[in-house]
């Protein structure tokens, strides 16, 4: 981002006076949806939280009410476990396997398109509903993993019916798209220059140096990047679970994502003010969540020198 | 895909004539060939959920759960016969309204976005710093804080059940990701280009048009790709907006299925699911390419 003030002198004044006039010409679009799609939707929302209100009658405000009740509601805080669980399980394994993939086909590998193709699909298709449908009768009662394991034995009858297994069924479907970090990954690395693992060979590092010395410190902006913006999506997962359960987030409620939760007090109950107040919530969470892993970033992230 | 296909087969040459190998290449052959090895079992891994959907969508419904095996055997098309009209409507009236959504989004973001990403990548004027932050943090800004207004706005408009909810936001620019690429785009194409072009006498709109449109053909590959995709998955959007049978696009559709499930049996479903897959896939094969790079320039899904 160079400052504006930097511009070429030589076109100077009269030219640049033009040129403002003509770029705001060119935002006209941008400036209205920013104005009316994103700016005045999300300080009407802060409004809402607010109030209390059903779309039939006129929004009524009852101060910091919605925010007490969230306080005070289970379910609440069972959607927060429940997203936090998928988020803190599923980006970290899916970011591993991305990785690990990303580095064993990074080393110069015969057919690296065909393997890439091949992990890549999943990330394509894994936000469908029909890859939920999918995943319905995988793990659904006497689906294509209860068979499996039958033939080992092994009977767990339905994993989606089950509180206990039915989040890992979709954090499970959250690692299988590792495919789209992987291809950042391998990006990444393509950047690494070669001369510094030549040079580390000459100065007769093994291997597993170069990786510690080399790879991972210059990899580490990638890394980050990765992980804000894996979990900034992981916490807005929706799709999966709504059609996996039905749409009611359970068995027991262990699949009731924050999203999934909001979709209900808001779409369902047009409980909107309430509804408002928790994307409000959300918003400051993944805000602060945000800030954290920028913060700590310092700590671990090597920005060259 | 072309290049690594040939390097295929220079690995049988290479493999041929070991007669007199090179020391190292001798010590890595071993570690290649096990990594091969299990780079393929893994793929199969991962890819067999899907080639189990599409085997099983062929087979007779009372067999599906039974049958682990995705060898094709007793293959029918009756699953996709009756799944097409399983629903009031036949399926192309949902693959028609997903494909109009889809290019209704895919104009709107090349138009706005290019329009935009211009302004903030060449024009200079003041404001342009606090734009481009804006764009950037609106990126990563969750739709769950507007979507409620929204809902309100389009519903007091009587728009609920159009189109108009799902299309018109994609024509104010509001799909940031896409500005983000444009612009990071246009900064890698020589300034010469455009000064000289305005040293001729072009304004910032033909400059616009005559050369830096035509240049940036590769980013707007990328985004009518992306958008596609995106448009064609999307599920949260269109839930809330489309309630009528008739203006329902694929992935509501399908989910109605899901809820008559019992009565309509597995085998439609799975029909469906995976011809709703089938336009992913072409862009999958035909343009991987452009989705590549366009994830690994800006980390797109």
């Amino acid at each position: 981002m160079t400052s504006a003030l930097a511009a070429p002198k030589r076109t100077g004044g009269y030219h640049l006076a033009r040129q403002g006039k003509a770029a705001h010409v060119f935002l006209v679009p941008w400036l209205v949806g920013f104005l009316g799609i994103t700016t005045i939707p999300m300080l009407a929302s802060l409004y809402l939280a607010f109030t209390n209100y059903n779309v039939l009658a006129e929004p009524n405000f009852i101060g910091p009410a919605n925010f007490i009740r969230i306080a005070g509601d289970e379910r609440f805080w069972h959607s927060v476990r429940v997203t936090l669980l998928y988020v803190l399980f599923g980006v970290p394994l899916q970011l591993g396997f991305a990785l690990f993939l990303a580095l064993i086909l990074d080393k110069g590998i015969r057919g690296l398109t065909l393997y890439r193709s091949a992990f890549y699909l999943p990330s394509l298709l894994g936000g469908s509903v029909a890859i939920a449908i999918l995943w319905r009768e995988i793990f659904g009662q006497d689906g294509l993993v209860d068979k499996f394991l039958g033939l080992f034995g092994i009977h767990a009858s339905s994993w989606l019916q089950n509180p206990d297994t039915a989040l890992w069924t979709l954090i499970l479907l959250h690692v299988w798209t590792f495919g789209s970090p992987m291809i950042i990954f391998l990006a990444g690395l393509r950047q690494i220059p070669d001369d510094l693992y030549e040079s580390a060979r000459v100065d007769g590092a093994t291997t597993l140096q170069q990786f510690r010395s080399i790879t991972i410190p210059l990899l580490t902006p990638i890394i980050l990047f990765n992980l804000v913006l894996q979990t900034i999506g992981a916490f807005q997962s929706f799709t999966q679970a709504a059609v996996v359960s039905g749409g009611t987030g359970g068995p027991v409620d262990s699949t009731l994502f924050y999203t999934l939760y909001l979709y209900q007090q808001g779409f369902v109950n047009f409980d909107m003010g309430y509804a408002s107040a928790l994307a409000w919530v959300l918003l400051v969470f993944i805000g602060i969540l945000t800030a954290i892993q920028f913060a700590l970033s310092k700590y671990w992230v090597f920005y060259g020198d | 895909m072309g290049t690594d296909m040939s390097t295929f087969t220079s690995l049988d040459a290479r493999a041929s004539s070991s007669v007199s190998p090179a020391p190292v290449p001798r010590r890595r052959r071993r570690p290649a060939f096990i990594r091969h090895i299990g780079l393929t079992v893994f793929a199969l891994f991962v890819l067999y959920p899907l080639i189990w959907l599409v085997i099983s969508s062929f087979r007779p419904a009372h067999l599906i759960l039974s049958d682990t095996s995705i060898i094709p055997d007793r293959m029918t098309v009756e699953n996709y016969r009756s799944g097409w009209t399983a629903l009031n409507r036949p399926f192309w009236v949902f693959f028609a309204n997903s494909l109009i959504v889809a290019l209704g989004a895919i104009v709107g973001n090349i138009f706005s976005c290019s329009l935009t990403s211009y302004a903030l990548a060449r024009l200079h004027f003041r404001m342009r710093n606090i734009y481009f932050g804006i764009v950037l943090v609106s990126v990563m800004l969750p739709m769950h804080v507007m979507i409620i207004p929204q809902y309100i706005l389009f519903s007091k408009l009587g728009l609920v059940n159009t189109f108009v909810p799902l299309v018109l936001p994609k024509f104010l620019a509001t799909d940031a990701f896409f500005i983000f690429l444009m612009v990071q785009f246009i900064r890698g194409i020589p300034r010469e280009l455009d000064q000289a072009a305005m040293l001729d006498g072009a304004g910032p709109f033909k400059t616009f048009f005559y050369i830096i449109l035509p240049l940036m053909t590769p980013a707007l590959v990328t985004t009518t790709i992306f958008t596609f995709i995106w448009t064609w998955n999307d599920f949260f959007t269109p839930l809330i907006y489309l309630t009528k049978v008739q203006i329902m696009t694929v992935p509501i559709a399908l989910r109605t299925m899901v809820d008559a499930e019992s009565t309509l049996g597995i085998g439609e479903l799975l029909a469906m699911s995976v011809l709703s897959l089938v336009p992913i896939m072409l862009f999958f094969a035909f343009a991987q390419k452009y989705l590549v790079r366009g994830i690994a320039t800006t980390g797109l899904k």
